[in-house]
């Protein structure tokens, strides 16, 4: 008598027509039944209440004519989708978001091979190093924010001293809408191509090495070996990377928050969203449309990359 | 090759050799090395290492540095590097403009308690999905995977409604409860039980084992590296969180340190309140700093799972 002790997705199959009819379950089948339950439905409960349920309230919410607190609300169907992309807010929201998620993937992305490239050499102290630039990827977002907003303190932040000694001013970081989109927008790259750069590393690590010998014995040298060999070999912790870091930065809220509270230059999808339900006008209704519509662009790029990554950027 | 497919849940597995040094005088290096040599190398190899370092300290310890400023060293138009005295007036004052000590609490409570059932809750839905029979587990497992790609940023209004509704604003359950559903978790562990051998289970099954023993005495044993991985990951994430405490939290007594942060911005947010500010920062960033000086693989390896595919 064997029993399938881990029923992969094959066991499952076999064990279907079992299950069929209920009087026919075994005590065995039945007792698995229920520990099952009594072992996942606790965290199964949790991800159906706080992470799909409101992506549906979202939706409801956003036809909503609602003040956060108040008790009446009129439904108004799509008006809250057509205020947005009728108003000033949508070129400006949109076009933040879009800037400050291309400039903010490419740059970390860039940054990143570049030291991880610096990290791919045999000698010593690079595990150091690689633990040092991922560290600010896992610090508190409000706290290196805060950090960074006294660096660039027009004033007294080590920038402003640094460019005095040049005999320049310091640009206005904080009170200049482009100039404080510019100032996070460095930070948050800061944070994160540690990141990119230990991912492209293990890519990096993870090159067949023989190819690459093959290459320099053929005698390329090492730049056009990164160019035609490494970079297109790379394509497929190229994309991963591409797909991670764009979520993540449109869903950048931290650092956005502490070093420019009031949004101005910075407001993105995400960020105009919190303003909007829990800013100064507590438009609910309002809110819950820019963050359907946020939600709409995570889901494109999410079902995108489910595309793309079978085919296109496999090598081997 | 689906993006998530895990890479070695073992961080053990991920690493070079360690030297964990900052790199040696690079003159003690030996003689094949001609002059020239050794510039390229230290120019080509040395230079970008320690420059990239330098980029990630220097911000972190001008922190550090600052706090222990005094306001006359710090409004200055002569930049001082060093303070003149390891001077804790800046964290005094921190202290006391706002309940700090409170915070770190609040940030303990809901960084253990929060964490300590998410990894719970992990691993009793990992060993279910890979070791009890059930029917639609494969369903189960797609709306997990599908959840794991939900942003937590767009469920904030809904997820504010409800908690409020429930009483749970200004509460410490209401800043951990949303957040105790764990698809990360369970996705990573459940990508690690699978490799499991599935003899080490028939002797335990055979001698009568439950699954509860199962679970406990033979699962939860042989996957410790996997479960410190996802401990880690949801410890720096929870202590971390600001989003959500930030919303749900307007009352200084069930404030995080992040939310707290904020709150010491708005009362020193001018010139002069610099070193308190960087007290405060040090406050949040320094434990989670020292927790990963000392975890680095695991954290490392857990953030950056599934990065290689193909």
């Amino acid at each position: 008598m064997t029993r399938q002790l881990t029923d992969r997705p094959r066991a499952v199959v076999e064990a279907k027509p079992a299950a069929a009819p209920r009087a026919r379950w075994s005590a065995r089948t039945r007792r698995d039944f229920f520990v099952f339950l009594a072992l996942a439905l606790p965290n199964l409960l949790l991800i159906a209440v706080f992470t799909y349920l409101p992506l549906f309230n979202n939706i409801y919410y956003s036809t909503l004519d609602w003040t956060l607190g108040s008790a009446s609300a009129t439904v108004v169907g799509l008006d809250n989708y057509v205020t947005f992309f009728t108003s000033s807010d949508a070129t400006k929201v949109l076009g933040t978001t879009a800037l400050f998620t291309l400039v903010t993937v490419g740059g970390s992305m860039v940054l990143g091979l570049l030291v991880a490239l610096a990290l791919n050499s045999r000698i010593r102290g690079t595990t150091f190093a690689r633990s040092a630039v991922f560290a600010p990827y896992v610090l508190s977002g409000v706290g290196v924010g805060l950090v960074w907003l006294f660096i660039f303190d027009p004033g007294y932040g080590v920038l402003a001293w640094l460019l005095r000694g040049l005999g320049q001013q310091s640009p206005q970081w904080i009170n200049d809408p482009q100039l404080s989109l510019v100032m996070v927008m460095i930070v948050y790259v800061w944070k994160n191509l540690g990141y990119c750069a230990v991912v492209y590393l293990a890519g990096l690590q993870s090159l067949p090495q023989d190819v690459m010998e093959a290459a320099s014995l053929d005698g390329a040298n090492g730049f056009k070996r990164f160019v035609t060999m490494s970079l297109p070999l790379l394509s497929p912790t190229t994309f991963f990377l591409l797909i991670t870091t764009m979520l993540s930065s449109l869903q950048a809220f931290d650092l956005i928050r502490i070093m420019t509270p009031l949004g101005n230059g910075t407001s993105t999808l995400i960020y105009e969203a919190y303003l909007q339900a829990f800013g100064a006008f507590n438009r609910a209704g309002y809110s819950a449309a820019i963050s359907v519509i946020l939600f709409a662009i995570l889901l494109i790029i999410t079902v995108l990359q489910l595309r793309f990554v079978e085919r296109k950027v496999h090598y081997s | 090759m689906s993006l998530l497919s895990p890479v070695s849940p073992d961080p053990a597995a991920d690493a070079g050799p360690d030297s964990g040094a900052e790199p040696p005088i690079p003159l003690r290096r030996h003689r094949p090395f001609s002059r020239a040599n050794l510039a390229q190398t230290i120019a080509g190899g040395y230079l970008p290492l320690i420059l990239s370092t330098l980029v990630v300290f220097l911000p972190l310890l001008w922190m550090v540095l600052s706090s222990f400023k005094q306001p006359g060293e710090i409004i200055t138009m002569d930049l001082k590097i060093l303070p003149e005295g390891l001077n804790l007036e800046n964290y005094n004052i921190a202290m006391t403009t706002v309940p700090f000590a409170q915070f770190f609490i609040n940030s303990l409570i809901v960084t253990t308690v929060g964490a300590t059932i998410k990894v719970l809750l992990a691993i009793l839905t990992a060993y279910a999905l890979v070791f009890v029979r059930f029917p639609y587990k494969n369903v189960i497992f797609v709306l997990i995977l599908v959840a794991l790609m939900v942003p937590p940023q767009v469920s904030i209004l809904p997820n504010y409604i409800l908690i409020a509704g429930m009483g749970g604003k200004n509460t410490l359950w209401g800043i951990i409860l949303p957040g105790l559903g764990t698809a990360f978790g369970t996705f990573l562990l459940r990508q690690h039980f699978m490799t499991l051998p599935a003899s080490i289970l028939e002797s335990a099954e055979i001698d009568g084992a439950g699954h509860w023993r199962r679970l406990w005495q033979i699962v939860a044993p042989v996957s410790g590296p996997s479960i410190a991985t996802v401990a880690l990951v949801v410890v720096v994430s929870e202590w971390n969180d600001y989003i959500w405490p930030l919303i749900i939290t307007d009352r200084p007594e069930t404030m995080t340190l992040p939310v707290g942060l904020t709150l010491l911005q708005n009362s020193e947010g001018n010139g002069s309140g610099w070193g308190i500010l960087m007290a405060g920062a040090v406050l949040v960033i320094v434990p989670i700093l020292l927790v990963f000086a000392a975890l680095q693989r695991y954290i490392v390896a857990g953030l950056t799972q599934g990065s290689v595919t193909g």
